[in-house]
């Protein structure tokens, strides 16, 4: 990840427009979606599909943070989702009969999640973040088939005599009236749905201030900067493994509450479903979207992940379609004439205002 | 430029008056050395690229290191900021020992670097490239920046308004919202320097400023490091190979030969140092 050149940078006025431009967009989206499930317009489809894509909204835009803003690969985005799902799930399951307002049980489980995925983040980042060079990736890489395998063994469940886990299916034994939580390779089941849209969106805009207002400050320049030249960076003081942590951590955080808010979703969920093809779908969304651009990762993650779903009436040409797809879009990003067109338009734009 | 003759230079009369200064300021005052290098040295495995190095920087003194191409002269800076570990030697910074600092510490300490191979933040401002020197002047912490919470404004408004004056000061002010690479060159070093005083250091130390400026540009810097030292009441080191430059402002020389300290003193004396003229011209 070290192309460098083509990173984005917080321009002043530029920033800000472009802060301006992903809440627009996010707040605009919202109302048309709210309109058109109010008069029905909206196909159970696009319905079932509302809160996942808010989901991966925000765990690209956390994975940006970590790959565009700071510059290191993670190759485990959805490790940190499916920690801070299964958190999730256990701590609204648990809280099912004490706390009885869906929305807020969703609020304490989704922070539950965060937290817990933060907290693996920070493990993970002590001994990586200290190395140069592609170790994070690696080492991400390995935590999501890791967490996977671990969720995969691990039973949960919580009766009168409060909370049980094993890893050995045969020892594992509730009292008449528990509940199991998670279930091994059948994941959490019978999960109460308390997920909603306007959470979703919720969590997107709280996603988008705290990227934004961390880019916009001392802690933002310095990641930026220690991507940009580690030795120059160190040499004005900037301590590189420090910053760099932060820009993990906060993504792993977000992606935890993502997690959490897609577990919460579906009354059941298995540990396969955060495998590392979901992982690198996340990354094709922040690279498509532009490394360091969060209006391009919103717009990318949505575009993306709807497309399949069109283009199901096509069958088997659905993926191909969808790899054509890719690579225009690639080609297209990357197209000199395409961008100074672009550019054009809009500083004449700009011009004409003024 | 190894091959310059480095006799007969014109030495500014400025700088004449700065020395007669800067000599009443350390030797007669006796104050102590902002930099106190005892006995430095490095070995590269089997490869010796400093040895035996004492060298004393006072405060608002400007100081040359030269030499000829491979003498060591940025392992030095590399040895002061704490990239290499000394092998032998003790380097003293306001009267402090740095073994076991990190580069980080070094620079909180107070010693500032810029480099030979501009490294700036390319894909950050000119503004934003100075603001980040501001790290550890005006430290806040990122909770305080996501809440934007009252000290972040207080904070930012100052690091603005230090980040331009410095601009100014190095006549950069105009490129405030440039990416830092598409600068020109000369302003690139420049940027460096305004960087590196943004951390607000005690000692500034200059790795060959003026490489790469044509004649004018050199003279506008020698004005410019003048004044920094003026302004911000702190030494400098610099290596340079321009002799112009070195002879121009610096009070004080040493001159490094095969990672070994060949002379030191005055210009005048530099220039008539038989020593010192072998080594640049061959016998």
């Amino acid at each position: 990840m070290k192309t460098a050149s083509k990173l984005f940078s917080p321009g002043g006025d530029k920033m800000k427009r472009g802060r301006l431009i992903s809440f627009a967009l996010v707040i605009a989206a919202y109302i048309i979606i709210e309109i058109l499930l109010k008069t029905g317009n909206l196909s159970s489809l696009f319905k079932s599909l509302l809160v996942p894509v808010t989901c991966y909204v925000v765990a690209s835009l956390g994975l940006n943070l970590n790959v565009g803003i700071s510059g290191e690969l993670n190759l485990g985005q959805a490790g940190f989702m499916s920690v801070g799902a299964f958190c999730g799930i256990c701590v609204s399951g648990m809280l099912a009969n004490t706390i009885t307002v869906p929305v807020v049980r969703l609020m304490i489980a989704m922070f539950c999640g965060a937290c817990l995925a933060a907290v693996f983040g920070f493990l993970i980042g002590i001994p990586v973040l200290k190395l140069q060079g592609d170790y994070l990736a690696i080492v991400t890489l390995a935590f999501g088939q890791i967490i996977k395998s671990i969720f995969m063994n691990t039973y949960i469940g919580f009766d009168a005599d409060g909370l049980h886990y094993s890893f050995v299916e045969s020892k594992f034994k509730l009292q008449p009236g528990g509940k199991m939580l998670l279930n091994g390779p059948m994941g959490a089941t019978g999960t109460q749905k308390i997920a909603n849209f306007t959470v979703g969106i919720v969590l997107i805009l709280i996603a988008l201030i705290i990227i934004y207002n961390l880019m916009i400050s001392r802690s933002g320049r310095a990641i930026m900067a220690a991507r940009d030249n580690r030795i120059a960076a160190e040499s004005i003081g900037v301590p590189i493994s420090k910053t760099k942590m932060l820009a993990f951590v906060v993504s792993a955080f977000l992606a935890g509450a993502a997690g959490a808010l897609y577990g919460l979703n579906y009354a059941t969920l298995v540990p396969n479903k955060f495998d590392f093809n979901t992982s690198i779908l996340i990354l094709v969304f922040v690279v498509l979207g532009g490394l360091g651009n969060m209006t391009g990762t919103i717009i990318s993650t949505i575009v993306l992940l709807i497309l399949p779903e069109l283009l199901r009436s096509l069958q088997d040409y659905r993926m191909l379609i969808y790899a054509v797809v890719l690579i225009l879009i690639m080609l297209v990003t990357n197209n000199e004439w395409l961008k100074s067109r672009v550019k054009g338009f809009t500083s004449g734009k700009a011009k004409g205002g003024a | 430029m190894a091959k310059l003759p480095i006799s007969n230079l014109p030495i500014a009369e400025s700088a004449q008056t700065d020395r007669l200064k800067a000599a009443e300021n350390t030797k007669q005052n006796g104050k102590a050395p902002v930099l106190d290098v005892q006995e430095l040295g490095i070995d590269f495995g089997g490869l010796t690229a400093v040895n035996d190095l004492s060298l004393q920087v006072y405060d608002g003194e400007i100081v040359g290191l030269i030499g000829p191409n491979g003498a060591g002269k940025t392992t030095v800076f590399n040895l002061l900021t704490k990239v290499y570990k000394p092998t032998r030697g003790k380097i003293f910074f306001d009267g402090k020992d740095t073994a076991g600092k990190s580069i980080v510490d070094i620079n909180k300490a107070g010693i500032a670097r810029t480099f030979q191979n501009i490294r700036l933040f390319g894909n950050l401002s000119v503004l934003d490239n100075v603001k980040t020197g501001f790290h550890n002047v005006k430290p806040y912490s990122p909770i305080t920046a996501i809440l934007r919470l009252p000290k972040y404004y207080s904070a930012e408004r100052e690091i603005e308004e230090k980040s331009m004056e410095l601009l100014k000061f190095l006549e950069l002010d105009e490129y405030a919202s440039v990416t830092a690479s598409n600068l020109p060159y000369g302003a690139q070093r420049r940027l460096e320097i305004a960087r590196a005083l943004a951390t607000n250091p005690k000692l500034l130390l200059l790795d060959e400023p003026a490489a790469g400026m044509n004649p004018q540009e050199t003279e506008e810097l020698m004005r410019m490091i003048r004044f920094v030292r003026d302004h911000f009441k702190i030494a400098v080191l610099l290596i340079e190979h321009d002799m112009k430059l070195v002879m121009g402002i610096c009070e004080r020389i040493t001159v490094l030969n095969y990672g070994m300290m060949l002379a030191q003193g005055t210009p005048e004396e530099i220039q008539s140092n038989p020593e010192v003229i072998k080594a640049y011209l061959g016998e």
